[in-house]
């Protein structure tokens, strides 16, 4: 049996065996894999790009205190990126299930229409969930629109949830109980983390605080975003420092829905607020991408 | 000649399907019709990774044809003869003449060579391909590029033995179709006779309904008995290709939860059929259905185990977390969940819902069931499986020793959830029921949320249809005007939701619908016993001759500006015909008055005789105005004395 670990190393070969670039994970707290530069801008503009790395994914409000064997505050997710999808991508991802020790003639795969779409980000795409054995493993997306935009190539995103995934393999019914290294359970690589942070999103996190935060990132990021216009040489001007303080707000706006802190109707003005910006980056990143295609 | 299509794709949602090969099938139609083509679709079908359709007896050309070629009249002269001459490229001689209305002209019968089917095929294809209709389509080459529910990925098109060229979004046609995705090829050469059968070597069932018959026949072996469920078996049939049943089991103590919680995350999260013991109670076991041939290993079984197991916990620790805070106390943490910006929380809809159960003389119960009815939505329960609304509360409020009454008000005041569906079981569900679809309906047209069009984000169509029946079927004899909080534009909507109700609904014709919402009904139920009345009496011989002349009698009213004056005054009524209708008149009046509405509809035809003679005799725009006044007044007698019943002029008859 593989461990977390183990079983992660072989996901991450097989796919730099097939030409993906294998990063490591964006260092600012995001949702979900898809929100981190290398997947939200790299999709956007004509430049091919394949890229796989392993992004911890902050949900607050699905935070359990440690105590859910099957829910955590923060998962890792597994994100692969070829863009465009060759025609073999779903064989290729099937593949990438073998190569992890699953013999798919033994198992029941399925795909479920599960169209995935992120109002804060202005991005949808049409796909699955992958169903093995009555177990969601896999969101299977192919990009339609990002930050409002039309994407030129079509990229599948594969996202895999990595702790079901293992429990799965592993055959263990809580995730704290997967082997994260030999002799190391997950739970002690994880459960202060999940029990700690459950504390502060739940209890501690400061409403007033955080809003003022919200506030004073989404500033930084409108001037950024109205600075570009009179900036003279654009090649250089700060795109991905100015996402970060969209990746910013919209962490922000999660904790304050955990701490439930946004009404219903507040809800839809905020998340607005969020896109807002999140599509002001990508059209800055799609002139910013046309204009070094000219230059070159 | 047969032609076969398949459109291989990447799995294809199960539910928009049969629209799909509905639209196929009207565009090939279409498209042999126009072509005269002959030939007739023996086979439309599909699994999630394809489409296919087999046509047989096209032609394999099609027949030659003559056209006439209207040329310049005669008189334009040599000139324009020999001008059109050329552009037909043929001399003057072989002109011929067609005469017209407008004179003589040159013409040409030009012979139209029937072009071959395989042609018309190749060319036509990529068009229809692209137009069957699905709901939400993407794009995969790039921008702009061709639209499908999912890529396309092969296509086989063969007419007889030989392939039909074309491409589409970048894949050509031929003859080699794929297998199972795991048990079959990914190569899978075809013809048109072996093409079920091949695919079924590679672990395709092609056709639909031989997948459904194998997932009944499955579970008619499985050892359990299996809770029928025609829709899930409908999705279970269009994501597989090669369906296989199988029996898994859960822990019994699972069964300690609210069965409605535990079907729901079988049906609606897991796909699963839910199993009966032999007292008609929830069983410990479920039926997965596999896309796959077997589970020789049990692994297939173990892994759905393992994530319902994992589900129940959930469940189960839900269940264990709301009960720590009764619904009771849940009703003050609805002033923090917003019903809607202008109309506030759902503590405040909740007060207004109990105020509106008050004034329609809800008992305590129906007013407690009033107040509670909503506080499941601050549960764990709800906020995860978030259809159990209302369903969750009534469960809750049992075990939490709230009166049966109120606990099932609870449970079913979001019914009727269709047209389909029933309305609430008892008096105090109806009210509440009726009194929280009216709150929402009453604000959001007070701030101006009215559904146009398709745009109804409130389901306020929904709610008002739910209004209509739970008044006609669950008899609730409130005015619709006064439900409606006198306001004239829901007043309009509802009964627009009325006549659709009646209409489509009962099926009951649109004029009957209009002759009794003419009348002077009181409530609902009431326009519904006075609908079946008429929809009874009105085959019979005397009905519809009789509204034909209440409909004469309207219009001779309208263009004599009548207006009653007195009473009919008998000293005038000539004997014969008048006097007689007359007579008759005051006598059905007088026994329909003590009637049901059947018996008293039956009455009013009898004077059907009476009127006839009358038109036939009597001249009612006589020259004495005193007599004509007289008349008038006789016939307005007639018509507004039954018009209680029903509005006979809104009676469309047929001759």
């Amino acid at each position: 049996m593989d461990s977390f670990q183990q079983t992660l190393f072989k996901l991450k070969n097989y796919w730099a065996e097939r030409g993906a670039i294998i990063q490591e994970p964006y260092d600012v707290e995001v949702g979900a894999g898809t929100m981190c530069p290398e997947t939200f801008l790299r999709v956007l503009g004509p430049n091919p790009y394949r890229v796989a790395y392993v992004q911890p994914s902050r949900r607050p409000a699905d935070g359990r205190y440690g105590e859910n064997p099957n829910r955590l505050y923060k998962h890792q997710q597994l994100q692969v990126i070829l863009k465009p999808a060759p025609e073999d991508v779903l064989e290729l991802y099937l593949g990438s299930l073998e190569a992890i020790g699953i013999d798919l003639t033994k198992h029941d795969i399925k795909f479920e229409e599960d169209n995935w779409e992120s109002p804060t980000l202005g991005a949808w795409g049409i796909g699955w969930q992958v169903m093995l054995d009555g177990m969601e493993v896999t969101q299977f997306t192919y990009f339609q629109q990002c930050g409002g935009i039309d994407l030129d190539l079509v990229p599948a995103e594969i996202t895999y949830g990595l702790e079901r995934l293992v429990a799965f393999l592993q055959g263990v019914e809580s995730v704290y109980d997967i082997e994260w290294a030999p002799g190391v359970k997950y739970s002690a690589v994880r459960f202060a983390d999940e029990q700690q942070f459950s504390v502060y999103n739940f209890e501690m996190a400061d409403v007033a605080m955080l809003w003022k935060l919200f506030d004073l990132h989404e500033a930084e990021c409108q001037r950024l975003i109205e600075a570009y216009e009179g900036y003279e040489d654009k090649s250089r001007f700060p795109v991905l420092p100015t996402y970060d303080q969209v990746l910013k707000c919209s962490n922000i706006f999660n904790l304050l829905d955990a701490r439930g802190a946004i009404s219903v109707t507040e809800r839809v003005g905020v998340i607005g607020r969020v896109r807002k910006l999140a599509v002001g980056v990508a059209n800055l990143w799609q002139a910013q991408q046309t204009l070094k295609l000219e230059v070159a | 000649m047969n032609f076969l299509l398949e459109i291989g794709c990447e799995e294809i949602p199960d539910w928009m399907i049969p629209a799909a090969l509905e639209s196929l099938r009207e565009q090939t139609h279409k498209l042999i019709g126009e072509q005269k083509l002959d030939g007739s679709i023996v086979l439309l079908d599909a699994s999630p990774r394809r489409l296919v359709m087999r046509v047989d007896g096209l032609m394999e050309r099609q027949a030659d044809s003559e056209e006439l070629v209207m040329g310049p009249p005669k008189s334009a002269g040599a000139g324009a003869a020999t001008g059109f001459a050329k552009k037909m490229s043929i001399t003057v001689d072989q002109l011929s003449t067609a005469s017209t209305p407008k004179g003589e002209y040159f013409s040409f019968t030009k012979k139209v060579a029937g072009r071959n089917t395989e042609e018309i095929l190749a060319s036509r294809l990529p068009g229809i391909v692209q137009k069957i209709y699905f709901p939400k389509t993407m794009f995969w080459t790039g921008k702009g590029g061709p639209r499908f529910i999912r890529p396309i990925r092969w296509i086989v098109a063969l007419f007889g033995d030989k392939v039909v060229n074309f491409e589409l979004a970048g894949v050509k046609s031929g003859n080699v179709s794929q297998g199972h995705r795991r048990l079959g090829s990914a190569c899978v050469p075809v013809t048109i006779e072996n093409y079920i059968e091949e695919l079924r070597k590679n672990a395709v069932i092609v056709i639909a309904e031989e997948r459904r018959a194998k997932i009944r026949a499955g579970l008619a072996t499985l050892g359990v008995k299996v809770k029928e469920d025609a829709k899930l078996l409908e999705t279970l049939t269009f994501i597989t290709e090669m369906p296989t049943p199988i029996v898994g089991s859960f822990d019994p103590q699972y069964l300690e939860l609210p069965s409605e919680v535990l079907v729901t995350v079988m049906r609606h999260h897991q796909k699963y059929f839910s199993c009966e013991s032999a007292d008609g109670m929830l069983a410990p076991n479920f039926v997965a259905v596999m896309n796959t041939s077997g589970d020789p290993d049990g692994l297939v079984r173990q892994g759905n185990e393992r994530v319902l197991r994992a589900r129940f916990n959930d469940a189960k620790f839900f269940y264990g977390v709301d009960q720590q805070r009764k619904l009771a106390y849940r009703v003050e943490d609805l002033g923090k969940v917003t019903f809607q910006a202008k109309l506030g929380s759902y503590l405040e809809k909740t007060h207004r819902v109990v105020d509106l159960v008050k004034e329609l003389g809800g008992n305590a119960d129906a007013q407690r069931a009033a107040l509670l009815c909503k506080s499941d939505l601050t549960t764990e329960m709800v906020k995860e499986f978030t259809d159990l609304q209302g369903i969750v509360g009534g469960l809750y409020a049992k075990v939490q020793g709230e009166p049966e009454a109120v606990s099932r008000a609870v449970y079913e005041h979001y019914k009727p959830l269709s047209m389909e569906d029933t309305v609430p079981s008892t008096q105090e569900g109806l009210i509440v029921a009726l009194a929280d679809k009216l709150d929402t309906l009453r604000g959001c047209f007070a701030i101006g949320l009215i559904p146009t069009g398709s745009k109804d984000p409130f389901g306020l169509r929904r709610s008002a249809q739910g209004v209509v029946k739970i008044l006609v079927e669950g008899k609730q004899k409130y005015e619709l005007k006064w439900l409606c909080g006198e306001d004239p534009v829901l007043h309009e909507f509802m009964l627009d939701r009325v006549r659709y109700y009646f209409r489509d609904v009962r099926g009951f014709k649109y004029d009957e619908v209009n002759a009794v919402l003419a009348s002077k009904f009181s409530d609902l139920a009431d326009a519904d016993v006075r609908l079946v009345a008429l929809q009874a009496v009105r085959p019979t011989e005397n009905f519809e001759p009789l509204a034909a002349s209440f409909k004469r009698i309207q219009n001779i009213l309208k263009q004599a500006e009548f207006t009653p004056v007195a009473a009919v005054d008998v000293a005038l009524l000539e004997v014969g015909p008048e006097q007689d209708l007359h007579q008759q008149f005051i006598e059905v009046s007088a026994r329909a008055k003590d009637l049901d509405y059947l018996p008293a509809l039956e009455a009013v035809a009898t004077l059907r005789p009476a009127v006839d003679r009358f038109f036939d005799k009597v001249l009612v725009n006589a020259p004495d105005a005193l007599v004509r006044q007289n008349r008038l007044t006789l016939l307005n007698d007639l018509l507004t004395g039954f018009s209680t019943l029903a509005d006979f002029s809104e009676i469309v008859v047929s001759s």
